[in-house]
């Protein structure tokens, strides 16, 4: 079964399709790429799956069940978080308080215990900070644990969104060109980490311009173009698919495009 | 030292060092009235910077709550013979039930809408304060009954210096142990980014609904301080201008800085008190300085300091 | 019938200075995204100065332009000494400086003028006009027109001139405009003066019929505010609509509810429509883009 399901899906802004009938579905442990032009619609149908957007039509399924338009916050706790592609930090807190945010969920809350600081709320915030210590480690900046978000490198921010998203503890992550604007050094760390992040078990979906990453860790992929899907396969199907190579760099480049896609 | 300096407990403890060594050196009466003052408004600065510093919600119309909690001290006492500390806890828990009940349409809304909106809630807070001179005295305000305690009677500005000052601390303690916890980060999470907060499951409504019938309750108890120490009570205290005057000192002494909400209130405190000589020119030198204030200092006093310091926390 | 047309026509008085004063904090709003709490002082300095120099014997017309003009330099200095600085600031910072200034200049006008009620007399007399029964006073088509006046004479302005079309241009994007050529910090100070010169003719007409002195202010920049806002904020039909409006109801509100709470219906009702329409009566909703 599909642990991530979209049917149909579809949103307009001012009578402008940004999302026209997107159907896909995701396998558990999968790294499934979403892909296309500028403009195509990616980051609309991410709004749409996480809960930020409601759609006008269509169902999104998360393990079977149906859980179109729901609040991003009820999706998180059913396992389903996300990255943004414009950095959305908390720049007013340390790295690793950003973290522990991610926690959120796994946390006791308890109002009054949190105003009086009972001895409750102190070994929660000792297990949280460990917590988000142990998932900066992992994404590599263990060594960022006590600075401030507003002074971190941008490469550096990306991850940490990363290892928020993943403190909440998704069954399926969504990640928004979580390598754009890194260098190719940084790029192939992001590449390493969200591998080993579908080799723990956790669905990845990914929106991603780098196609060589892209084709590299994606078990399928899923073109969009004009808010419609234009093709889905594997990274080689799509890679050599007709409408795929048109769409990138029009028929007269599709000769130049076999090249450089390959 | 920057161990001490960036615990939790450091900025509460401080301020309860603070409290007790300026009475040491107040030279008269007047100045332990005028330090009360300064307790009372930091109270209510403290709880709104709650909402305004740590969750970045404006709200031009606290002084609703702080006037309510006032008025809670003078008319309930009156009309239903409570005491004062039970009046004082009702009034409290009465902004709290108002705070909840209105705070959640008014929190939808973003920026000016916001501002617009508790700055409307205020204003007909203190309109209903006015008018209903029956229960209220109207315009020319009401008088308190005085606070006594198993017989012991709470009369003289130093009384009233301890019994602020205790509160204060207790509010600033409470404050800090809030802005450190869970909650606290979940606040602050959403400040900064809603839409972040809200995919790692953060109730964005929630919390923000939270902080705000805190941060009411803050203002209803400062409110009933007040009233309790002057002993009678007007409906400025619910004031539009009030109003302004508490979120002037939430950001004179600067955003999400507890130090700073104490700092914010002493300063426009003990101004004008200094500044009732020039009677006439009030208005104009009030005026100039929250311009001046703000433009100079636009970050707040105890982060402008602290940065000049070159510590990172305030 | 009667009742009901006297109630529109005062409200609709009232309403027309309201959408003046929303009217000005749109401009400035649109311009420099600043919300000038001071706009009601504007109005106060207009009625104030007038009355001031009529009474020391100047002629009503060359008074009133004595007046205008004192509103506009205000407003001229208010943007160059107090919010020209503060470029960049939080919004809170900003709104805390103009209600500075709102109170600065209450506290100027309390000195220079004094602290008793004043009026004008009527333009063109005190004899009511019979319109279906309702008695309306004939100021109040001074400042209805004086309202339509300043519609147009503005819509021309923003539409049929250069420097009208600059200051569009800097409320639809600030840093194009200047990437174009445009010297936005002048556009500013033109709304700062132009919003001025509105309020103060506002304040002008209607001080023959609702009395001024100086402090009447706060409560007409709280009511434009709130005017403005229930429009939809930055949209100068709705800020016209939403005054009208505000007018409207306190008139009724006042005839047929309660005098008491004339003042809080503006409150009431934006607080009403907010939580209906978080956006306003016609404003926008907005997308979130993430």
């Amino acid at each position: 079964m599909s642990v991530l399901q979209v049917e149909e899906i579809g949103i307009a802004f001012g009578g402008v399709k940004a999302v026209d009938h997107v159907s896909f579905r995701v396998n558990e442990g999968d790294v499934f790429s979403i892909i296309g032009p500028n403009g195509a619609g990616k980051t609309t149908l991410f709004n749409l799956v996480s809960g930020v957007y409601q759609p006008k039509y269509g169902k999104v399924l998360l393990e079977g069940a149906d859980v179109t338009g729901l609040e991003p916050q009820t999706l998180a706790r059913r396992g389903l978080s996300r990255t943004f592609q414009n950095l959305q930090v908390f720049f007013r807190m340390t790295a690793r308080e950003n973290v522990m945010v991610g926690r959120h969920l796994k946390e006791k809350r308890g109002l009054l215990a949190h105003i009086l600081a009972l001895p409750a709320t102190a070994r929660q915030n000792r297990e949280s900070a460990a917590a988000a210590d142990a998932y900066l480690e992992r994404v590599g900046l263990g060594g960022y644990a006590d600075t401030p978000a507003a002074a971190m490198p941008y490469g550096a921010l990306k991850r940490l969104e990363i290892a928020r998203a993943l403190a909440a503890g998704p069954k399926v992550l969504l990640l928004d060109e979580p390598a754009a604007g890194c260098n190719a050094v940084e790029t192939e760390e992001i590449e390493k980490l969200v591998r080993n992040i579908a080799d723990e078990g956790t669905t990845v979906v990914l929106v991603e311009h780098d196609m060589k990453m892209v084709m590299r860790i994606s078990d399928r992929v899923h073109v969009l173009e004009f808010g419609k899907t234009l093709a889905e396969g594997t990274a080689e199907e799509v890679r050599t698919h007709p409408k795929v190579i048109e769409a990138y760099l029009g028929t007269h480049g599709s000769k130049e495009a076999a090249v450089a896609l390959g | 030292m920057r161990k001490l300096m960036s615990n939790r407990l450091a900025v509460p403890a401080f301020l309860a060092l603070l409290v007790v060594g300026l009475a040491f050196v107040m030279p008269s009466n007047f100045y332990f009235r005028v330090a009360a003052l300064v307790w009372i408004s930091a109270l209510a600065v403290i709880g709104l910077n709650l909402l305004m510093g740590f969750a970045g919600q404006v709200s031009l119309g606290h002084a609703g709550f702080f006037g309510l909690g006032a008025y809670s001290v003078a008319i309930l006492p009156a009309q239903f013979g409570l005491h004062p500390v039970i009046a004082l806890i009702a009034g409290g828990a009465g902004c709290a039930l108002l705070a909840f009940v209105v705070g959640r349409p008014i929190l939808r809304l973003k920026g000016h809408y916001l501002a617009v909106a508790t700055l409307g809630f205020g204003i007909l807070v203190s309109m209903v304060i006015s008018n209903e001179a029956w229960l209220t005295g109207g315009p020319d305000g009401m008088p308190v009954p005085r606070l006594a305690l198993f017989g012991w009677r709470a009369r003289g500005a130093d009384t009233w210096y301890w019994i602020t000052g205790g509160l204060m601390v207790i509010g600033a303690l409470l404050a800090v142990n809030l802005v450190a916890s869970p909650t606290g980060r979940a606040l602050r999470a959403l400040h900064d980014s809603e839409v972040a907060a809200r995919v790692v499951g953060v109730d964005v409504g929630c919390y923000k609904l939270i902080v705000f019938v805190i941060s009411a309750v803050y203002a209803s108890v400062a409110g009933s301080a007040l009233a309790l120490v002057n002993g009678f009570i007007t409906p400025d205290a619910a004031g539009f201008l009030h109003s302004i005057q508490l979120v002037t000192m939430v950001v004179l002494g600067g955003m999400g800085s507890i130090l700073g909400s104490v700092v914010g209130a002493a300063v426009l405190v003990v101004l004008p008190q200094a500044l009732t000589v020039f009677h006439d020119y009030e208005h104009l030198m009030l005026g100039f300085m929250m311009m001046a204030f703000m433009i100079l200092l636009r970050s707040g006093i105890v982060p402008s300091l602290s940065m000049l310091i070159g510590g990172r926390r305030a | 019938m009667a009742e009901f047309l006297q109630f529109c026509a005062s409200g609709l008085t009232v309403g027309a200075v309201y959408a003046l004063v929303a009217l000005g904090f749109t401009i400035i709003y649109n311009a420099s995204d600043v919300v000038n709490f001071a706009q009601g002082e504007f109005v106060m300095i207009g009625g104030m100065t007038t009355v001031f120099a009529t009474a020391a014997g100047v002629p009503l017309p060359i008074a009133v332009l004595i007046a205008i003009l004192a509103a506009m330099v205000i407003g001229l200095l208010l943007h160059r000494l107090a919010i020209e600085p503060a470029r960049g600031a939080s919004p809170v910072t900003l709104i805390i400086i103009t209600i500075g200034a709102s109170i600065f200049l209450r506290g100027l006008a309390q000195i220079v003028f004094d602290k008793q009620f004043h009026s004008l007399p009527a333009f063109s007399g005190d004899t009511p006009i019979n319109i279906g029964g309702a008695l309306v006073l004939p100021q109040s088509f001074w400042v209805l027109g004086g309202a339509v006046v300043i519609v147009i004479a503005l819509w021309a302005f923003f539409n049929r001139t250069v420097t009208g079309k600059a200051v569009l241009a800097t409320a639809a994007n600030r840093l194009a405009a200047r990437l174009v050529g445009i010297n936005t910090s002048f556009v500013i100070g033109l709304s700062f003066v132009l919003s001025a010169a509105i309020g103060a003719i506002a304040g002008i007409l209607v001080t023959p019929i609702t009395l001024t002195s100086y402090d009447i202010g706060t409560l007409l920049a709280l009511k434009g505010f709130a005017a403005a806002m229930l429009g939809g904020m930055g949209n100068p039909i709705g800020a016209i609509v939403g005054g009208l409006l505000v007018g409207l109801l306190e008139a009724f509100g006042a005839g047929y509810i309660s005098s008491t709470y004339k003042d809080a219906m503006a409150f009431i009702v934006i607080l009403g429509v907010l939580f209906v329409m978080p956006g306003g009566l016609l404003g926008r909703a907005s997308v979130e883009r993430v």
